[in-house]
């Protein structure tokens, strides 16, 4: 790798590990109070899935592109030096808000990893094929879920309905960094960040076309760009703030 | 006359004796039927009854069962089945399992083959 595709790659990394902290974390603030205690359960253990996932991530870093240890990483960062997508650190808001993100997110997680199994660079594509199970049945927990509820009553169809013309915008902001990673694909390292885009809109509509649900009239990503070159919601220090407490109060602890 | 409970917390509650909700009928969608949940370990093994969880329908029982069942430790598949599908045999007819115990024929106890069997198995192994 040349000194610029590792400096992309790095930043890459960064992207991806840091939006399945936040997702995680946020995620497990359903804990103990989800719907049903079967769904409390799964809910609770696909968030820690995703802080798993996020330290596998960390850990490439640290030992292939020498960034500091994970832990350190996780909860040494100021604010400005996370780079999330917005779509992540944003309340976890009713429960039909938090499915909808939860498909929207892990679906093109799904589409992104099934790709980077596939990556020359062989530490990525050992990470992608370790996780990409988990991500698996991540999607099929949020599209049964989805599908059940767009299929339900009129209630939860509606639900469903306006809770995607909200999200819809957001998730467009996964995708923000298309030039950045552009020097990555050309290598042959990922696969283009346009091309993982058009197949995550392709199974989207095909699967809401399936639910009898609509593709949003708005999808304008522009009010959630920002998050991949360190620009936050007011919704992310709070969130940093809670999730390092414990560990700012003795950064040295063995635990 | 109030409810008496063991639990002191019931008993705050000063709940009336009697029960107000029980001319009211559940409905499905305010409490989930029930699925068994069978687990297997290793391909080919069988599969293990292993509880049960509430599930609007069978896809979603799955996802639970996952998740309750097969989180930890080695899972090669699930199967649900939903609890009304069960077959049981009824309690009150339990002495069909009692049987008489003069019936030494059709136990296999009597026959001696361990000889023949580890002769059989050392041959395999030479």
């Amino acid at each position: 790798m040349t000194p610029d595709q590792i400096q992309a790659m790095r930043q890459l990394l960064y992207r991806l590990a840091d939006d399945q902290l936040i997702i995680g974390h946020r995620n497990s603030e359903w804990t103990g109070l989800g719907p049903v205690l079967e769904e409390d359960i799964a809910f609770s253990s696909i968030a820690q899935d995703k802080v798993g996932h996020a330290h596998a991530l960390y850990q490439l870093l640290h030992q292939e592109l020498a960034e500091p240890e994970p832990d350190t990483i996780a909860f040494m960062r100021d604010e400005k030096d996370f780079f999330c997508c917005q779509l992540v650190e944003m309340p976890i808001g009713e429960y039909d808000f938090s499915l909808i993100r939860h498909w929207l997110f892990d679906l093109a997680e799904q589409i992104r990893f099934d790709a980077y199994a596939e990556s020359q660079w062989m530490p990525l594509a050992k990470v992608a094929r370790k996780i990409k199970g988990e991500i698996k049945y991540h999607v099929f927990h949020a599209e049964t879920w989805v599908k059940t509820l767009a299929e339900g009553t009129e209630e939860s169809k509606a639900r469903m309905q306006s809770a995607l013309n909200e999200v819809l915008p957001m998730a467009m902001g996964m995708f923000e960094c298309k030039e950045n990673n552009a020097l990555l694909a050309e290598a042959g390292w990922i696969t283009a960040e346009a091309e993982l885009q058009n197949q995550w809109e392709a199974r989207v509509k095909a699967c809401l076309q399936a639910w009898g649900l609509q593709w949003p009239a708005q999808t304008d990503a522009s009010a959630f760009l920002g998050g991949r070159h360190g620009y936050h919601t007011e919704h992310l220090q709070p969130l940093l703030n809670e999730m390092t407490e414990v560990y700012r109060l003795d950064p040295s602890a063995e635990w | 006359m109030k409810l008496n409970s063991l639990d002191p917390r019931v008993n705050r509650m000063e709940l009336p004796d009697e029960n107000p909700y029980t001319d009211q009928v559940l409905h499905t969608m305010e409490h989930w039927e029930t699925y068994e949940v069978f687990h297997q370990k290793k391909r080919g093994t069988q599969h293990v009854h292993c509880g049960i969880v509430h599930a609007p329908n069978a896809d979603m029982a799955l996802l639970f069962a996952k998740e309750q069942f097969a989180r930890r430790g080695e899972t090669s598949n699930l199967w649900v089945v939903k609890t009304e599908h069960v077959m049981a045999v009824d309690y009150g007819d339990a002495d069909i399992f009692e049987t008489t115990p003069e019936k030494v024929y059709r136990d296999a106890s009597g026959y001696k083959v361990m000889d023949r069997i580890n002769e059989f198995k050392k041959k395999q192994n030479a």
